[in-house]
């Protein structure tokens, strides 16, 4: 094993500061008595006692919270199906636009993206609100759910289906009580990623969204171009925490999880032996 | 059957809501403004097809190339887009390469220290450069309080903000699949070459990079592609120099209000980014066939 380097040691320290100090300078100043973001007037959380007064950002973050459940949810279903298509269904006749369809929403601007929703909305008569900002998430979300439970799916042992199947099981069974179960984490994981995406997306949400469904991204985003102000730090730390909370407690139980799988699988082995 | 079943609905889904929106794209930006709802003409009339179709044209794609400020704008974001990705190459390589070195224990730690600032919000960390940025910002004020400079740099509002706006929010696009390919490389094969007489930086450059390259590659498209449409980032801090083509489109569709120009420049946008987009599905089709 080589030994870890000064040289890499460093680069780690310096990369994470540049990636983290940005952050933490936002939540510090969230606390600021000051108005002025360059003048410290010591600690004070008013700003988040004001946040509880703005109506306009409580409805856009309930408005923003709902999208983003609902959204998810189906991101994830259509992503672990298009997983599943991707790696279990061998060759098919369109596969290749398959999962051209499943990259190229990962790398697509958002402006293209946007307004082409948007345009599709209007030919099809649609009325703008939730649930046109709903489909505009979930469609893109769903690559993103595709890619994390692909790769789940791949490195998984196909025998333990087989022997379901061997067993009896329906392949709608086989998939329900073997194949899920063992790419829970995974699924987690790109329901996460759906909820987090769609809490943050400004663009596509401005183009796909109408009237009564302003998102907290576009809320922010019109305050900020105002300038910087505490309230906005305030409301951006919350999100900040409740986003860190929530990947630690997922990656610490998906953790677990294996964890607990990895020792029942030992426990079978042993006793087979 | 149920084959098929299985199938069609993720593939129906995404033909119907992002590969038809395409062609709608392509069939409004052949439309004329108009003041009505929806602000184009003509609509799509089954019954007159025809009477639809001798009604398209060229125009608004004869106007943005006639047009400097658009062409410019294309031009400059594909260099924008293009210095970012080498400048997020730069500073994510030593991070990687430190990573993929780090005592094993410790690795999964530092990747979900690298994917934690990915998972929040986008605009909230462009928004938390405005206020070291600007001119009263963070970043004037420890400078000029260590003594380096006595004026406070402007660097807000200029494409040097717009860099560092970029190289910032897309480097974990960067640093992921670097450090996945460089930890897959065989400490045994850096041991061969140092016995072999290889210094350090030769065999970084004939051993460690080469076999780096799908990393390269893949985050180098993760970053180029986005970034050449970008619109947060140069509406937020670069200013009115910095020209950007998903700026200009936002712009054309939301301050204009119209709707066939926006689409046309989305349509050549999306030409543009075509050739990349197809080069960075086949990657990744050729790393999971690899895997």
């Amino acid at each position: 094993m080589r030994r870890f380097s000064w040289f890499n040691a460093t680069s780690i320290a310096l990369g994470f500061a540049f990636l983290y100090i940005p952050i933490l300078l936002l939540v510090i100043y969230s606390f600021n008595e000051s108005k002025l973001v360059t003048v410290w007037g010591g600690w004070s959380t008013k700003w988040y006692g004001s946040l509880l007064e703005n109506e306009g950002i409580l409805n856009a973050a309930w408005v923003t919270l709902r999208v983003a459940i609902v959204s998810s949810t189906l991101a994830t279903i259509l992503g672990t199906l298009a997983a599943v298509v991707l790696v279990r269904m061998g060759r098919f006749r369109g596969r290749t636009l398959f999962s051209g369809l499943i990259f190229a929403p990962l790398v697509m601007p958002e402006v293209i993206t946007g307004l082409s929703m948007l345009l599709l909305f209007v030919a099809l008569n649609m009325d703008r609100g939730f649930w046109t900002v709903v489909i505009a998430h979930a469609t893109f979300s769903m690559c993103f759910a595709a890619v994390v439970v692909q790769a789940r799916l791949y490195d998984f042992d196909k025998s333990v289906e087989e022997a379901a199947m061997d067993l009896g099981a329906t392949p709608v069974k086989t998939f329900m009580e073997v194949t899920l179960p063992i790419i829970a984490p995974s699924v987690i994981s790109a329901w996460l990623l759906s909820f987090t995406l769609s809490l943050d997306d400004l663009v596509i949400a401005s183009f796909a969204t109408g009237p009564g469904a302003t998102t907290l991204p576009m809320k922010i985003y019109s305050q900020v171009r105002l300038g910087v102000t505490p309230e906005i730090n305030a409301i951006s730390t919350i999100m900040i925490g409740l986003v860190t909370i929530g990947v630690l407690v997922a990656s610490y139980s998906t953790k677990r999880a294996s964890q607990r799988q990895e020792r029942e699988l030992k426990a079978v082995d042993a006793g087979a032996k | 059957m149920r084959r098929w079943l299985l199938i069609s609905v993720p593939y129906l889904w995404l033909v119907v809501f992002f590969l038809v929106p395409f062609f709608i794209v392509f069939k409004i930006s052949l439309s004329d403004i108009a003041t009505a709802i929806p602000p184009y003409t003509p609509t799509f009339d089954i019954t007159d097809i025809r009477g639809f179709l001798s009604q398209l044209d060229f125009e608004n794609y004869a106007f943005i190339f006639s047009d400097s400020l658009y062409v410019n704008a294309y031009f400059s974001a594909i260099k924008i887009a293009a210095i970012s990705t080498l400048l997020t190459l730069l500073v994510a390589y030593p991070i990687a390469y430190g990573m993929a070195r780090a005592p094993k224990e410790w690795q999964p730690t530092l990747v979900m220290l690298v994917i934690l600032p990915f998972w929040t919000s986008f605009l909230i960390r462009v928004y938390a450069w405005i206020g070291i940025l600007k001119k009263e910002g963070l970043l004037n004020l420890f400078l000029m309080n260590l003594g380096v400079i006595s004026e406070p740099l402007t660097i807000m509002n200029t494409t040097t903000a717009v860099y560092i706006g970029i190289v910032y929010s897309y480097l974990p696009f960067m640093i992921l699949p670097l450090y996945a390919s460089l930890e897959k490389i065989n400490p045994s094969l850096l041991e061969a070459a140092a016995d072999l007489g290889s210094p350090p930086w030769k065999s970084f450059w004939q051993v460690t990079f080469p076999l780096s390259l799908p990393g390269v590659i893949a985050g180098c498209f993760l970053v180029f592609i986005p970034a050449t449409g970008e619109f947060v980032i140069p509406d937020l801090l670069g200013g009115s120099e910095t020209l950007m083509i998903g700026k200009t489109l936002w712009g054309e569709f939301f301050s204009n209000r119209d709707w066939p120009v926006s689409s046309a420049v989305a349509v050549v946008l999306l030409l543009v980014l075509v050739v990349p987009i197809v080069l960075f599905q086949r990657n990744q089709e050729k790393q999971r066939e690899a895997a």
